[in-house]
């Protein structure tokens, strides 16, 4: 097992620098735009000639890869932030990203969770078939829709929550304060649908597949009784694909979902690359792909990692 | 009979049968079921699924047809004054619907402000129209006045006497002032004659009568925002709301007392010269396009009819779902038929290349895409390579692994000792087996990459808001703005995407348990 993670910790790495290469080369080769400001364009310029952004552009990767080893730096923002380090910039933005996206996973799993133990449970009855169809609707329904009714309802309508996430200094300074919580509530909401529904089909077609297999049966003839082997025997089965979904639904929230902060204005990761494609601001941009393949390629890799350590029976890659 | 009876036959009473016919195995009356047809029997079955086929076929219809049934115009016709209003067609609104009217709290000041266009469409000539007269015109905006009551104004939070009514938010319109040459104002003119609706109204006295001389709707004399009787000794007389009312008008006259229609504004020949006249809207669009203005699914936030850019949407949307399915299937059957085929160190290596470019995020391909490429061949062909780059590794992940399960089994083995060569195994033998894998695979991928289309165009990642193309996700993000006063500018195309996806999902896993009744139910 530990031979495997190494291994597989050490394919991420060589993933992540080839993709991360491809993408410095498309970046840098891109033209720069500079301010029409005369004395900010000078010291741009003279700054990215020291830099080294116009030497050649292998030189130019050298450079980036050498400041990213001795110093941990990936560059600079010269828009969003002028002259902020791009980690600091997207550090800074991970929070309300990670905050959102977290509010709405610990609303999101257990109802998700237990819609879909009922609807399997339930199987073929009534409940099981409403609870479907709900499922199929909110699976397929995109998430600005959601976020559009959301608004529509519960501040358009009944005016009870506000239209977008407060600014920092609108909700007293702190992203933890209750004024900031409740004007968050209807991005997490948005969010949630078609998270619950996502993982209440999973849970459910799991389920239905351990309810109708052999041990179950067998449990039934010990003289267990339905409600006890369910518990005791199928969930326990049921588990080993949904935990690691959860794990990476768990990594995932550090990605977050662009279109949901752009329609609520929070200040997250996602509007954050929205904005260095929108302002050229390609040392942003560049930290910003970096990060969403990191997190992706990390979900990957952990769900993969967490299958054997849940599951004795399955152990990738030891043949 | 009973069973005791039963039991007492003897020999003689029982014969032979069908001693003189051959009896035979029975040839089968119909026809053997393939596995196609199997596949199309379960299918037809999922009622869930025919409906959405059904859908599918209706929002296919509804893509390619509407440009053929409106032919009064394509969808690049734009009318800048009905931009973002609501559904109107005048057969529905008999019935109520698509009337394009709205409902609205009015101020008193408000309620005369909208009513005095329709009075104002009745008094053409300067010969004084009482109020009451002018709610009985057809280009009487107002449809509906209550008595007053105290509500709380939206704008002050301030509680006020407001009149709640509805509104034609294309008669709401109203005037507009236009410079025509000498030619246009006699084809007006000619026009107005020939058919008998009026476009030409009285020009208007630019006095301290009139509140603001650019807004053609200001017809009536007014005097701080309201509108007044003028005495003789020049004092002024605020006019309330009344059915008996007259607006006083304030029309341009001649010495002789008559009402103006035209101004010389400019311009030094005969033709060239500007006249500046003063037309109701809703005719000028009769008289420029031979129609009334009718906008089922009303119009966009730049006066783009919405069903048309709906249309044209959906067209873009399904035809890049289906390019992508398309190309995907292609190279995703040969990458994974190769790679699962040949095995061992062929697959190896093909198996990294999918890890890294699986790895890559496809928003930032798709972004990349479109910087590096939308302007040399376009926003759509680019949106196509982003989505070919990395959309074909589920499909060759899942042929592959029908590959490993069929390529060693004894009717492979068969073909191979009679000398097949690989391409004829691998097309001809295995490839049948992974179909229905495969051809719910590539349903599976429209509505995902209906769903990525719209996003990518919802953030302007990718930029398809010209006259020519459109996409719901740009329509949706027009709207995302201004939607809670236009509330259909959202809704019409949020259901269209919804009912795409829904549709398409649901015939995909129809197809899916179609081919594979085994995994019935079971969802991935």
């Amino acid at each position: 097992m530990g031979k495997y993670v190494v291994k597989r910790v050490l394919l991420l790495f060589f993933t992540l620098f080839v993709i991360m290469t491809i993408c410095f080369m498309l970046i840098r080769v891109l033209p720069r735009e500079l301010p029409l400001e005369k004395n900010l364009q000078a010291v741009i310029q003279q700054r990215w000639e020291a830099l080294g952004y116009n030497k050649p552009l292998l030189v130019q990767y050298a450079i980036y890869l050498k400041n990213i080893v001795t110093a941990w730096d990936f560059g600079t923002s010269w828009y969003i932030d002028f002259r902020t380090p791009a980690w600091d910039v997207l550090t800074g933005r991970l929070l309300p990203t990670v905050l959102v996206n977290l509010y709405s996973l610990v609303f999101s799993i257990p109802l998700g969770l237990g819609l879909g133990i009922y609807a399997a449970v339930k199987k073929n009855k009534w409940q099981d078939s409403v609870i479907s169809t709900m499922i199929m609707v909110f699976v397929s329904v995109p998430s600005y829709v959601y976020a559009f009714l959301v608004q529509y309802f519960l501040y358009f309508k009944w005016g009870l929550l506000p239209l977008a996430v407060l600014s920092l200094a609108d909700a007293g300074g702190s992203w933890f304060t209750w004024k900031m919580f409740r004007s968050m509530i209807p991005a997490v909401l948005a969010l949630s649908f078609s998270e619950i529904a996502g993982l209440c089909r999973f849970t459910r077609a799991e389920l239905t597949e351990t309810l109708t297999s052999d041990y179950m049966l067998l449990a039934r003839a010990k003289g267990l009784t339905r409600a006890q082997a369910t518990t005791r025997h199928a969930f326990k089965t049921a588990m080993v694909p949904i935990l690691p979904m959860l794990i990476s639904s768990f990594i995932g929230i550090l990605g977050g979902s662009m279109i949901i902060e752009q329609i609520f204005s929070i200040p997250g990761v996602g509007q954050l690359y929205i904005k260095s494609i929108n302002l050229f601001d390609y040392d942003v941009f560049m930290m910003d792909c970096i990060f969403y393949t990191f997190v992706s390629l990390l979900a990957g890799i952990v769900v993969d990692i967490s299958y054997g350590f849940i599951d004795p029976r399955i152990r990738m890659g030891e043949k | 009979m009973n069973d005791k009876e039963m039991i007492h036959l003897t020999a003689d009473e029982l014969s032979f049968a069908n001693v003189d016919e051959r009896i035979t195995d029975k040839k089968f009356d119909d026809k053997p079921i393939g596995y196609l047809k199997d596949a199309w029997l379960r299918f037809r079955r999922n009622r869930s699924s025919v409906v959405a086929a059904c859908i599918i076929l209706a929002i296919f219809l509804f893509a390619f047809l509407t440009p053929l049934i409106n032919f009064r115009y394509d969808s690049r016709f734009l009318d800048s004054y009905y931009a973002k209003k609501g559904p109107r067609n005048l057969a529905l609104s008999n019935v109520g619907i698509a009337d394009g009217t709205t409902d609205r709290d009015f101020s008193e000041r408000g309620l005369l402000r909208a009513v005095a266009i329709g009075v104002g469409a009745e008094n053409w000539d300067g010969t004084p129209v009482t109020i009451a007269e002018g709610m009985e015109s057809y280009y009487q905006p107002v449809r509906k006045v209550a008595d007053p009551a105290l509500k709380e104004d939206p704008k002050s939070g301030q509680m006020k006497e407001l009149y709640s009514g509805k509104i034609d938010t294309y008669l709401e319109v109203g005037f507009i002032y236009r410079s025509v040459e000498q030619e246009e104002y006699r084809r007006i003119l000619a026009w107005q004659e020939e058919t008998g609706i009026r476009v030409l109204y009285p020009l208007i006295e630019n006095n301290v009568y009139n509140e603001d001389p650019t807004d053609a709707n200001f017809w009536y004399k007014s005097y701080s925002k309201d509108p007044v009787h003028v005495n003789a000794d020049g004092s002024v007389q605020k006019l309330r709301y009344k059915g008996s009312t007259v607006l006083e008008d304030n029309y341009k006259r001649d010495a002789d007392g008559n009402v103006v229609y035209y101004e010389y504004t400019g311009g030094g020949t005969f033709e060239t010269a500007q006249f500046k006249i003063r037309v109701l809207y809703y005719n000028y669009y009769r008289y420029l396009n031979g129609f009334e203005p009718e906008y089922i699914f009303g119009t966009d936030s730049q006066g783009y009819d919405l069903a048309l850019r709906m249309a044209d949407g959906v067209r873009l949307s399904l035809l890049v779902a289906i390019c992508v399915s398309v190309i995907n299937l292609t190279i995703g059957v040969v990458y994974g038929a190769v790679a699962g085929y040949y095995g061992g160190a062929t697959d190896l290596i093909l198996e990294r290349i999918t890890d890294i470019l699986a790895g890559v995020p496809f928003i930032v391909v798709a972004t990349l895409f479109q910087i590096h490429l939308a302007a040399k061949v376009g926003a759509i062909p680019s949106l196509l390579f982003a989505f070919v780059l990395t959309g074909w590794i589920g499909t060759s992940s899942r042929v592959r692994t029908q590959f490993y399960r069929f390529k060693n089994q004894e009717y492979v083995m068969a073909a191979r000792t009679l000398g097949a060569r690989d391409p004829r195994i691998i097309f001809k033998h295995i490839f049948p087996n992974s179909l229905g894998t495969i051809i719910t695979s590539s349903v599976l991928v429209i509505p995902s990459v209906i769903f990525s289309e719209s996003m990518l165009s919802f953030l302007g990642i990718v930029k398809l808001g010209g006259a020519d193309t459109t996409s719901l996700g740009t329509l949706l993000s027009d709207a995302s703005s201004i939607w809670t006063n236009y509330p259909h500018l959202m809704i019409f195309p949020a259901i269209i995407i919804s009912l795409l996806m829904i549709s398409f999902n649901l015939f995909g896993n129809g197809l899916r348990d179609a081919f594979n009744p085994s995994l019935r139910g079971v969802e991935e």
